[in-house]
């Protein structure tokens, strides 16, 4: 194995987690809903994604319990924000801590136990291509999961009239609700998709990229997914673009450092951050771009008139 | 939402009262030992050390000793609400056990001058109910760069570093001396990771270093990540701050283990019986504050060397830093047969030569 595929296939897992809760994110706010609470989901998909392999002795079935952990955990969200109508800002903050929180009581049990890794798949004949069949073809399931969760949401999204329903509730939800949409299931729908996505993406976290359950496992994650979206201007192949380069402008600082480039380090971990605000500047540029994606009811709460 | 809010308020505002009154009440009666840490306490490495300290003072007194600790503190402005808040909360004695914590634990420290304070791998002593106390890590890198100079086949070890702090950068050095003293030409290569504890940053910086060749990967940060990693590759790995020994069970050459049980102990009963005075600490093997997990996955010549090493440094008959020492700029450190003076070691800047990385400021 070359250098080069070598640090590709470490960009590839860095970038997974990103783009499956990404993704997720970018679904929840197309229907008007701001959820804060990415990072809350992820560790609790890591625990519970953990919890499950350790029980069941297998990593798949790990991975279903991180989806549904966060696809629960959303729920509360849920809750909270489309039929209490609770801020959306706040319950996502409140998330967040709050899984970060829960997650370490429910792990204690599982702290310092060496994990179950998920095995990577290998798909024969396609593996064997040179140089991409490795890196493409011989992958964890949760890698082709993300690749398949790409194709499926851009093509919903804008290809199906659920897609489209999603998107009209999220752009003006009274005006979905007057042509007899029901607009909190429809939420409440998108939620738990993004949910599981999280979850799943936390799973990654636990299951493939570090096999072992430690508190704060997600490390800020969640929050480089959500501004992930608006980097992508809610576009999911811009997802795509983006959480890929975040992951490989993570790991090309670390091998700039390894090879003796005498260029700070703390700027080199900077820099993912410094293209966020550069692409953002270069989005909000063009501002007719930009409302055109944008979802107008986001964030905002919905009570139907009776 | 609101009444939520109100409720939350007001169970938090009764907490407070609940754990403030007999504290205060008390006082006399118990000594109130506090910890601030860093990381979580289930990070098996740094954190969980220190707690493991907490655990024996509990074991010791008894119930002539409350605790209390705080986990996963930021460095930073947190810090100091959080040491300030258990200055409040009727602590006596409170330790901050991460260097980030030294101004926020100096300026809570000259507000409260009946609580004692203690800060690990400081050195500032501002007031005096500060004392600083560490470890001298940097006796069991140099057991371990001998141990890797010894091992690696490629010549080049990985060194996955936290923050550019005199106490890593002392760290490097003294694995790079060690590895010296085996094999001249023996190469280090670092990274760093600019944080203490992030499983996924330290994996992503282990496989980096061994994509680039390192058969040897020792880390200076907290996570157990990047001894899996190295399981994982087939590379052998140093474990950190705690015996890391069942994540590498074919991979674990030794780790450095932090042993603050004694040093709590001692501290906490010094505040019981009124001896206790500004101080500033800093043992070594010599103590027993630092002690090296059992050699495994390593011939027994070099198990032996690494024996025969760690037994000259603990009794003080070879100390790390010991001339001839070039500095990385190729001037002269050391003389032949000179020692380090504290006051260098304390606010280590520089690299010695060997080291492939230019340090940040």
């Amino acid at each position: 194995m070359g250098v080069a595929e070598a640090v590709l296939l470490t960009i590839i897992t860095a970038s997974t987690p990103l783009l499956i809760a990404a993704l997720g994110e970018l679904v929840t706010e197309r229907s008007g809903v701001l959820n804060l609470g990415v990072e809350g989901m992820m560790i609790m998909g890591a625990v519970a994604g953990f919890a499950f392999a350790q029980i069941s002795g297998s990593a798949y079935v790990g991975a279903l319990g991180g989806m549904l952990a966060g696809a629960v955990f959303s729920l509360l969200f849920a809750f909270l924000t489309l039929s209490l109508v609770a801020n959306q800002v706040a319950t996502g903050l409140a998330l967040t801590i709050l899984g970060l929180g829960l997650s370490g009581l429910l792990g204690e049990a599982y702290i310092g136990q060496p994990g179950i890794k998920m095995e990577p798949i290998v798909i024969p004949l396609l593996s064997q291509i040179p140089f991409i069949g490795k890196l493409l073809f011989a992958q964890d399931l949760i890698f082709y999961i993300s690749i398949a969760l790409l194709i499926a949401v851009n093509w919903f999204l804008f290809r199906t009239r659920a897609g489209l329903t999603l998107r009209s509730v999220g752009d003006n939800h009274s005006s979905a609700h007057a042509l007899g949409i029901n607009v909190i299931a429809v939420r409440y729908m998108a939620v738990i998709f993004g949910g599981a996505c999280s979850g799943l993406a936390g799973a990654h976290l636990s299951l493939v990229q570090v096999p072992q359950w430690v508190e704060n496992m997600s490390a800020g994650r969640g929050w480089i997914a959500l501004a992930l979206v608006v980097f992508a201007s809610w576009r999911p192949m811009r997802v795509l673009f983006g959480a890929y380069l975040f992951g490989a402008v993570g790991i090309a600082q670390l091998h700039i450092q390894a090879l003796g480039f005498s260029v700070p380090s703390q700027f080199l971990s900077s820099l993912p951050y410094i293209a966020t605000i550069i692409v953002l500047v270069i989005i909000s540029g063009n501002r007719r771009l930009t409302l055109i994606n944008t979802p107008a009811s986001l964030g905002k709460g919905f009570v139907p008139d009776r | 939402m609101k009444k939520t809010l109100a409720l939350v308020a007001g169970m938090a505002a009764g907490l407070v009262a609940a754990a403030g009154a007999p504290a205060l009440a008390d006082s006399h009666a118990k000594t109130k030992a506090c910890f601030v840490y860093v990381g979580p306490i289930g990070d098996f490495g740094w954190s969980y050390q220190h707690h493991q300290g907490l655990l024996a003072v509990e074991a010791e007194f008894g119930d002539k000793v409350e605790t209390a600790y705080l986990e996963s503190v930021p460095e930073g402005a947190d810090a100091e609400r959080a040491v300030e808040r258990f200055a409040r909360s009727g602590c006596n004695i409170v330790f901050t056990t991460s260097f980030g914590y030294m101004d926020a634990t100096n300026k809570v420290a000259a507000k409260f001058p009946d609580v004692m304070f203690e800060h690990a791998t400081g050195y500032k002593r501002e007031s005096d109910n500060v004392s600083t106390y560490s470890s001298k890590f940097f006796e069991g890198r140099y057991i371990q760069g001998q141990i890797a100079a010894k091992l690696s086949k490629t010549g080049v070890a990985g060194y996955i570093a936290s923050f550019p702090i005199p106490e890593v950068v002392r760290g490097i050095n003294s694995f790079i001396l060690g590895a010296q003293s085996i094999n001249p030409d023996f190469k280090l290569k670092v990274v760093w990771v600019n944080t203490w504890f992030d499983p996924g940053k330290e994996s992503d910086a282990a496989k980096t270093l061994i994509d680039q060749g390192v058969d040897i990967v020792t880390q200076h940060t907290d996570s157990t990540a990047p001894m899996q990693v190295a399981a994982e590759r087939g590379i052998m790995a140093f474990g950190q701050a705690s015996d890391m020994y069942r994540f590498g069970e074919k991979t674990q050459l030794t780790a450095i283990i932090d042993d603050w049980a004694p040093y709590y102990i001692e501290r906490v009963n010094a505040v019981m019986d009124g001896t206790w005075e500004s101080q500033d600490v800093w043992h070594g093997m010599d103590h027993g504050s630092v002690a090296m997990a059992p050699y495994t996955n390593m011939p027994d010549d070099v198990k032996a060397l690494a024996e025969e090493t760690e037994a000259k440094i603990k009794s003080g008959e070879f100390t790390p830093f010991t001339g001839p020492i070039t500095k990385q700029d190729g001037s002269q450190w050391l003389a032949d047969g000179e020692t380090a003076d504290i006051g260098t070691l304390l606010g280590m800047n520089f690299y010695v030569q060997g080291v492939d990385d230019t340090l940040p400021n």
